[in-house]
């Protein structure tokens, strides 16, 4: 039956519908077909416009100490409480959310994307390349993701800019190894060998002429990256190797006074933790939803 | 078969040599070496002749290759040499580490396989139900949650509503079975529900998949018992995807649990890790890592070697 539904229905051609209507109607697609993912897909926009808003939102300055009222548990004053130093915890959490996203955003991308490089030139150069390359990215999948960012950190050091390299450099093969099983099917196509007997560039193949064909896999890495950034961050913040005091960050106001007076404001322990689950798990169900649309064989990649 | 695992173990020495060179590198890296950690923390002053004779005992004078080489040829002989810092075998460093960890991972595996197969299995039956729904939002709030958030909130529940605190010494279990599990069940348990997140997600793709086989619908048009089909048809075929995330995960437990350590206080093997990366204790880590590199490839062959066990239609040569 769904043979003869294609036949009957063709995909609408590229001339007929114009760019902008065909890409509203995937949105309305996606959203009515996958309302789990929409609802991620919402939750990451909020933070989004939080992180963005956050000089607006925020109702106290996320640095300021007030010993006065350490410890104060949520009220009408403070919606959330004060941490150890006095300081509102939900501007913590709105601004902290600023370093979430940045580092989510940019070691999903560099990640993803050298990945995405990688693993189609080694599909496409094929042979000792291939096997070299495959050789050096078994290594580096052969450490847990925390050793390797905590290596990383231990030579360059702590801040944003050396966390969001620590966390780049483990996401790369993981990247890489999936893309390249999708290239190799593509560099099996004619078209290719095609484009080289026109005279074209191995670079300008790759970039031109194989890359659109695995952007599928490169999307869903993508997202489903960006929450695994958002924890490896969390955690190498809250184990002192990451984001520095006084910058806010989620893994970092778990760390130290929340951890020592637990008992007696446990909101300083729960808030952070909230706000971290909450988005790694919004961005998870809207990758979820984006692999099952773009690509279903890719089910248990990520 | 003896000539694949043959294979597969001489396959595995070039990538362990990469990790070697890799992490050998990367530690050299590091801003100051450990005699100036060391001698640095001791707040004296220091003579330039007592930090050379220092550097000579530990063999950091020699060239950088020839460090490297007489290292690699200690490996070679199964003597990973000493740690630079407390002066003890790391083999012994390791060893009174390993159990802990050893033990963690294997009873979050547990919980992870206890947890996962039953509802992934459900879910994949129930395929776009509540029942679906209700475990794929556990499974991904599952890999959302850290797991050292979730064991701060383990302990915190048990010192609000029950004022008690798992014991902070680590016994094994064969000394005392009631103080080792009060110790160990709750990171296990922090640990394990990510990881029944990652496997519970695995069967549920896995059997949907199987379901759809031809074979099923053979077996459903000769009026087999659905149970029957289910158990002896097939889940046995949807358990290969499985077991290998199942034995990724395992190995990646051993060393990787560094931040559910801190959480709950224990000296396993990710702590020895960060403190070693902390006082640039070259040989523990070069050691340590290579470990952990080892244990990651070994299971994978196992787990290979378990595939062709299991499914009598793979057949390595």
């Amino acid at each position: 039956m769904a043979t003869r539904e294609t036949v009957v229905a063709p995909p609408p051609s590229p001339l007929e519908v114009p760019p902008r209507a065909r890409w509203w109607r995937a949105v309305g697609r996606f959203v009515r077909q996958k309302p789990l993912g929409t609802g991620g897909a919402a939750i990451v926009l909020f933070m989004i416009l939080v992180a963005v808003f956050a000089d607006v939102l925020a109702p106290y300055d996320p640095l300021d100490t007030d010993y006065l009222n350490m410890f104060s548990p949520p009220s009408y004053h403070h919606w959330l409480g004060t941490d150890d130093f006095g300081r509102d915890i939900l501007s913590r959490l709105i601004y902290g959310s600023r370093t979430a996203l940045l580092v989510g955003f940019v070691s999903a991308f560099l990640g993803a994307t050298l990945g995405l490089i990688i693993g189609v030139a080694s599909a496409y150069f094929g042979g000792t390349t291939d096997l070299l390359v495959q050789r050096v990215l078994d290594v580096f999948l052969s450490f847990p993701l925390i050793i390797l960012a905590l290596a990383v950190v231990a030579v360059f050091g702590t801040g944003v800019g050396n966390v969001i390299l620590a966390i780049t450099i483990p996401l790369i093969p993981r990247c890489a190894r999936v893309v390249r099983s999708s290239a190799l099917a593509i560099r099996a196509i004619p078209y290719v060998d095609a484009a080289r007997a026109c005279g074209f560039s191995h670079w300008r193949i790759i970039l031109r002429h194989m890359l659109p064909n695995v952007v599928a896999p490169y999307l869903i890495m993508l997202t489903a990256f960006q929450g695994q950034a958002i924890l490896l961050e969390a955690s190498l913040s809250f184990l002192g190797l990451g984001v520095q005091e006084p910058v806010p960050a989620w893994g970092l106001m778990l760390r130290g006074g929340a951890e020592q007076y637990a008992e007696s404001a446990p909101w300083m322990a729960i808030f952070p933790g909230l706000a971290i689950s909450l988005a790694v798990f919004a961005f998870n169900i809207f990758g979820d939803a984006l692999r099952d649309v773009l690509d279903p064989r890719l089910r248990g990649t990520t | 078969m003896h000539r694949y695992i043959i294979r597969r173990l001489l396959l595995m020495i070039p990538t362990l040599l990469g990790v070697a060179i890799l992490i050998f590198v990367l530690m050299r890296l590091l801003p100051g070496d450990i005699v100036e950690i060391r001698l640095a923390s001791e707040g004296a002053y220091v003579s330039q002749e007592t930090i050379n004779k220092e550097r000579a005992r530990l063999g950091l004078d020699k060239p950088l290759w020839r460090q490297f080489l007489d290292w690699l040829w200690g490996v070679a002989r199964f003597d990973l040499g000493q740690s630079m810092w407390t002066g003890r075998a790391i083999t012994y460093e390791i060893g009174i580490r390993f159990q802990l960890s050893l033990q963690i991972a294997i009873m979050a595996t547990l919980v992870a396989v206890i947890l996962a197969i039953p509802l992934g299995t459900l879910a994949a039956l129930k395929q776009d139900t509540w029942v679906d729904y209700a475990v794929r939002v556990f499974s991904i709030a599952g890999l959302a949650t850290p797991s050292f958030w979730l064991g701060i909130l383990i302990l915190l529940t048990f010192l609000i509503f029950f004022r008690w605190a798992p014991p902070m010494v680590y016994t094994p279990i064969w000394v005392d079975p009631v103080a080792n599990l009060s110790q160990l069940t709750w990171p296990a348990l922090a640990t394990g529900y990510r990881y029944s997140a990652v496997v519970m997600r695995m069967t549920r793709s896995s059997v949907l998949e199987v379901l759809r086989e031809d074979y099923i619908r053979t077996a459903r048009a000769k009026g087999l018992w659905e149970r029957l089909i289910l158990v002896r048809h097939a889940l046995k075929n949807a358990m290969l995807p499985v077991l290998t995330v199942t034995g990724l995960e395992f190995a990646f437990l051993i060393g990787g649990l560094v931040v559910t350590e801190q959480v709950f206080n224990l000296n396993g093997l990710g702590k020895l890790f960060v403190d070693a990366v902390g006082h640039h204790d070259y040989t523990l880590v070069q050691g340590l890592v290579l470990l952990v590199a080892f244990v990651f490839a070994f299971t994978n062959l196992v787990v290979d070697v378990l595939y062709a066990w299991l499914d009598p239609r793979i057949r390595y040569q």
